[in-house]
């Protein structure tokens, strides 16, 4: 299957989705369709109200809050090491994930570095994280175009994962493993042999996936050409990860602005797709869990030895002042501004979290679209209502 | 490829820190060079962390001049978030090192001092109780990665700014969630209403002065429950973990 390349057939798409927002003005009696809370391509309980004419949309407006936890109010009450169990819950599916970037922020305010291996673990359970979360998105997209193989596909195969980060943390889903200045334990014997075994099954089930959708003709015309997001209002809205690189823009903090983690030694590819579709961001994840296991096989190969914890005080107070610092999580950019004003607890945190962004653009790609394209597209645009509500 | 310049800076960052100190970031430097040549004496003042981080505070009429600066005369086309700092001390209860709960002690009428309600702003300042701050960031392409953190004092008087939506779309939700945690009001913007809390809810809950009713109820632990540590010399490397492990049982 290849890409739509052709610079020519990209602006017919774009023009198409353009048109469609546009002719509506043949009304009839319009009607208030609600979708959700509860429906499964909300991923939780995101509510979407959008007002049709026929079978297209005139307006949507999605609903947030129903699991809004104040987490923002929350940590200025908590020390930095209960902050962090927080920070854990936002984006359930890639929990690890959400710990780095707080924990980095707070690194760079004392001033304290995890020594190598320490860094090099985090970067590991940090793509064990990604491979997790995306695994399900490649089978949950198949599940709500109607295809009902991949999903079983998709869990039997994330078991295995979730299975190596138990072993290695304690918990499947939610670590709290990462500390300020290090690891909380170091591997347990036999991981790494075990984790190269994982990462070759994942390889198999992206091979799986790709036979059993890519180039079925069902999954192609309900993807391709639906939901296009130019990459200049990608921008404005502040969309990032899969969803950013699907519309062609070239950016990955990985590669970009790693902080603190192992990235800058490996040997990977960022992949970028220039449709800006549905297909284009379910195509784009796919090649990131296969490089995922490339960077994980590469970490493990090249572990360093040593201390996985700096020297910290036992008792931590982050000096005054003001960090920020963001990741790319499985669901983009996840980022902390952290200001603390010497004291236990932090002064004020700011979570920027990804699906937070890249919802906020649906009142705008809704519009024009037919009904069923609507779960289309909140299926591959993939936001986890934790990382919305926070 | 295009990023080089971006990787070298990230490398640059920790392994050679006293180079560093020599060595001025010259590309951030240029951005806020050319934000003084474009907003004049509206730039109120940077803070360059050299190879890795940029804020600058304007002055509260150029907020929205800022965004227009940073998205169409620099390129910074990318917009991370936009949220808001009370600045002021929280009154609440104890402080989380504090000796004495200062709300229990104010009710029994024997407060030994008052907690502190000075305000005092972070880097780059500030002169009122709220600031606004955004960040915008600009992708590859010719100049490399780069980001900024843009602040502006909030009128205390007023509580109004400018709105970004004209500039970034994005700012919508973002602006709508400033506008009910801390009660700020941004002029321009097409529809401030409710985004997480129930629409009629009363207060503001970002605002310090908002009480935390958790706490209220029941004050916080964390002291009575912190037993006395063994001194820090004994045992350096695993003693950080172990003390975690305990506070975790504390928790639960």
């Amino acid at each position: 299957m290849t890409a739509v390349t052709d610079r020519r057939q990209l602006q017919q798409i774009a023009a198409r989705a353009a048109d469609a927002r546009v002719n509506v003005e043949l009304e009839t009696e319009g009607m208030t369709l609600n979708i959700g809370p509860q429906h499964p391509a909300t991923h939780g309980t995101l509510r979407i109200v959008a007002r049709l004419d026929g079978e297209q949309v005139i307006a949507a407006e999605p609903v947030a809050g129903y699991m809004h936890r104040g987490y923002e109010k929350l940590s200025e009450v908590r020390t930095y090491a209960q902050a962090t169990a927080l920070m854990n819950r936002i984006d359930w599916l890639g929990s690890f994930a959400n710990e780095v970037p707080f924990i980095l922020a707070a690194e760079r305010l004392m001033d304290v570095e995890a020594p190598p291996r320490a860094t090099h673990i985090r970067t590991i359970l940090f793509e064990m994280s990604r491979i997790a979360h995306l695994i399900l998105f490649l089978g949950d997209m198949g599940v709500q175009l109607g295809a009902v193989t991949p999903v079983f596909f998709a869990f039997r195969d994330r078991e295995f994962v979730l299975n190596q980060i138990e072993a290695a943390t304690g918990g499947r889903f939610h670590p709290y493993f990462d500390r300020i200045g290090g690891l909380k334990d170091d591997l347990p014997k036999g991981w790494i042999a075990d984790t190269k075994a994982v990462m070759e099954k994942v390889r198999t089930f992206c091979d799986e996936i790709e036979d059993v959708l890519m180039g079925a003709e069902i999954f192609e015309t309900r993807t391709r050409g639906i939901g296009v997001i130019p990459p200049d209002v990608a921008q404005q809205y502040g969309l990032s990860g899969a969803n950013l690189r699907a519309s062609g823009v070239d950016w990955d903090l990985r590669r970009d602005n790693c902080v603190g983690l192992a990235y800058p030694e490996l040997d990977w590819k960022v992949w970028t797709h220039p449709d800006g579709d549905s297909f284009a961001r379910f195509w784009v994840r796919l090649q990131e869990v296969r490089e995922s296991t490339k960077i994980i096989d590469q970490l493990c190969d090249g572990l360093p030895s040593g201390p996985i914890m700096a020297k910290v005080p036992r008792i931590i107070k982050v000096p005054a002042g003001e960090a920020w610092v963001s990741t790319e999580n499985p669901l983009g950019e996840m980022g902390y501004y952290v200001v603390s004003q010497g004291d236990l607890t932090p002064f004020r945190v700011k979570i920027r979290s990804a699906s937070f962004n890249n919802v906020s653009i649906t009142p705008w790609l809704l519009r024009g679209v037919y009904v069923p394209d609507i779960i289309t597209i909140l299926a591959s645009l993939y936001f986890i209502l934790g990382d919305i509500d926070r | 490829m295009a990023d080089d310049a971006a990787t070298t800076d990230a490398a640059t960052e920790t392994p050679e820190e006293e180079v560093e100190a020599v060595q001025p970031d010259e590309l951030r430097e240029g951005i806020v060079a050319r934000f003084g040549d474009l907003l004049g004496d509206a730039l109120v003042d940077s803070l360059i962390d050299p190879g890795v981080d940029l804020t600058i505070r304007v002055r509260t009429d150029a907020w929205r001049a800022a965004a227009d600066v940073a998205r169409n005369h620099l390129g910074a086309r990318y917009f991370c978030f936009l949220s808001a700092i009370d600045w002021l001390p929280s009154p609440y209860g104890r402080s989380m090192d504090s000796e004495v709960d200062t709300v229990l002690a104010a009710q029994a009428g024997d407060v030994a001092e008052p907690r502190s309600s000075e305000i005092v702003q972070g880097t780059t300042g500030g002169d009122t109780r709220f600031q606004v701050f955004a960040r915008v960031a600009h992708l590859n392409g010719d100049g490399g990665f780069w980001g900024i953190t843009i602040k502006a004092d909030v009128p205390d008087d007023s509580l109004t700014v400018e709105s970004w939506v004209p500039i970034y779309a994005g700012a919508d939700w973002h602006e709508r969630e400033a506008w009910e945690m801390f009660g700020l009001t941004f002029t321009g913007h097409p529809g401030l209403r409710n985004i997480y809390l129930p629409s009629g809810f009363e207060g503001h809950p970002l605002r310090k002065d908002y009480p935390l009713l958790s706490r209220m109820v029941k004050p916080w632990p964390g002291i009575v429950d912190v037993e006395p540590m063994p001194t820090d010399d004994e045992d350096g490397d695993g003693g950080g973990a172990a003390a975690e492990g305990s506070a975790e049982g504390g928790d639960s």
